[in-house]
């Protein structure tokens, strides 16, 4: 006994460091395995408020060209209202449209490590959830991963776990969208089918496989494609459009159908094994 | 005594940490130049001072920079190495200069100090971007970044140290 109490004051400063060393590792080690830490994240209201306060002191030095932004958005917007054939009266029905949008701004952006996450102000009280499609004016942005009462952190798709259902636009030949760290401006579309037609140039948008983003949203242009080791699917590596060092105002994207999908696919999964 | 240097480590640690997340993390330099100066703390902290202490100090320190930049405990494990390894580099440096009961920092030379720096930011560069990247296939891409991040942070911390000298006396 005697023996291990003196092992143990001598060796103490060691053991510290190993158990300190062993927590950080686990933590670590869990995060590479699954998601982000429900805990270890910067939406909680220390460090969100932390990043509000700061957001609160700089968002006043671009407000030019983030309004300049908006507005050739709002332009956008209203070229395509006017021409489409919809009347107003019933065009917008809350019981009958399937998506709602809900702006906020970023207070916390990386691209540079492996793992990014983007914070922004707006949490559970705005009704935001986990698994909520996000967007900017130009392309997608990434997907909702924790909300607390007044901030969410999201998965952007510069992040090793992203994995985003894609297409090339006009066509239905569908891949996954995922991203190999090296540069912040380029992600990858794989499992593309090598009798697809490519040309570089071509539009990669969202598809209609996932329940998170609605068909159609841009995100980005091919630059270079080549065949995988199987010789049998395309590697592509795609231009984004978005400018991912540079952004500020964001859309998040609620399905309202949502749920019963999930609930529908669910029950299919279950009966199929009986 | 004591509380002066409580106060100060205590306001180090604070400025450190809000400076790290609020400036330099954003710098982004060449796309992925990210310096970390907060490794200062470790380097100006009191060397007489209980281990113990300055190894949960340490880690603390790098759990609140993981807190703020969603990195989990990359920062904390890399901070913690050091804290545990300083001792024995500050050895292999100072030599019998370290026994003395009226060693300071400041009565070293420029050489020494320079390295003593350096060296903490090589092994805590190097243990950081292992577990960034986490892929012994990766390498070489472990080394680049942390040369090249290291030297960022190496000329930033030593402009930093002379700017907030700690021996005025």
């Amino acid at each position: 006994m005697h023996q291990i109490i003196n092992f143990l004051i001598r060796y103490k400063t060691f053991l510290l460091y190993i158990l300190l060393m062993i927590i950080s590792l686990a933590l670590t080690i869990q995060s590479h395995s699954y998601h982000q830490s429900k805990f270890f994240n910067s939406s909680n209201w220390v460090t969100g408020g932390i990043y509000q306060t700061t957001y609160n002191i700089t968002s006043y030095f671009d407000l030019k060209t983030e309004n300049k932004k908006l507005l050739e958005d709002n332009t956008k917007l209203r070229q395509y209202l006017y021409n489409s054939k919809r009347t107003e009266s019933i065009a917008l029905d809350t019981t009958t449209i399937g998506y709602t949008v809900i702006s906020g701004q970023v207070i916390k952006n990386s691209y540079s490590n492996q793992h990014n996450y983007i914070t922004i102000n707006k949490g559970k009280k705005d009704s935001l959830k986990q698994d909520m499609g996000v967007i900017t004016d130009k392309g997608i942005l990434g997907i909702i991963e924790n909300t607390s009462s007044n901030y969410a952190s999201i998965q952007s798709i510069l992040n090793l776990h992203s994995n985003i259902n894609a297409k090339i636009k006009n066509t239905d030949h569908f891949g996954s969208l995922i991203w190999d760290t090296k540069e912040y401006n380029t992600v990858q579309l794989i499992d593309i089918p090598r009798l697809v037609p490519l040309t570089i140039g071509d539009t990669i948008v969202t598809g209609a496989m996932s329940s998170i983003f609605p068909e159609n949203i841009p995100i980005g242009t091919i630059k270079k494609f080549n065949l995988d080791t199987s010789k049998s699917f395309f590697n592509i590596d795609v231009a984004l459009f978005n400018d991912m060092t540079n952004i500020k105002n964001i859309y998040v994207i609620v399905n309202r159908n949502r749920t019963e999908i999930l609930e529908l696919e669910k029950e299919t999964v279950a009966n199929d094994q009986h | 005594m004591i509380n002066t240097n409580f106060f100060i480590n205590i306001l180090r640690f604070t400025l450190l940490v809000l400076v790290q997340v609020m400036v330099f993390n954003r710098l982004n330099f060449f796309g992925f130049i990210n310096p970390m100066v907060y490794i200062l703390f470790l380097y100006w902290f009191p060397i007489k001072e209980n281990r113990a202490a300055f190894i949960g100090l340490s880690f603390l320190l790098g759990l609140s920079i993981d807190f703020l930049s969603d990195t989990m405990a990359i920062h904390a494990a890399s901070t913690v190495t050091i804290a545990y390894l300083r001792p024995a580099i500050m050895r292999f440096i100072f030599g019998v200069n370290l026994e003395f009961q009226s060693f300071r920092l400041g009565n070293t030379t420029k050489i020494q100090q320079i390295t003593f720096l350096a060296l903490l930011i090589i092994v805590h560069h190097l243990v950081f971007f292992t577990l960034e990247v986490f892929s012994f296939a990766n390498v070489l891409l472990i080394l680049k970044k942390a040369f090249v991040t290291g030297l960022a942070t190496l000329i930033l911390c030593l402009l930093f140290s002379t700017l907030f000298s700690v021996e005025k006396e």
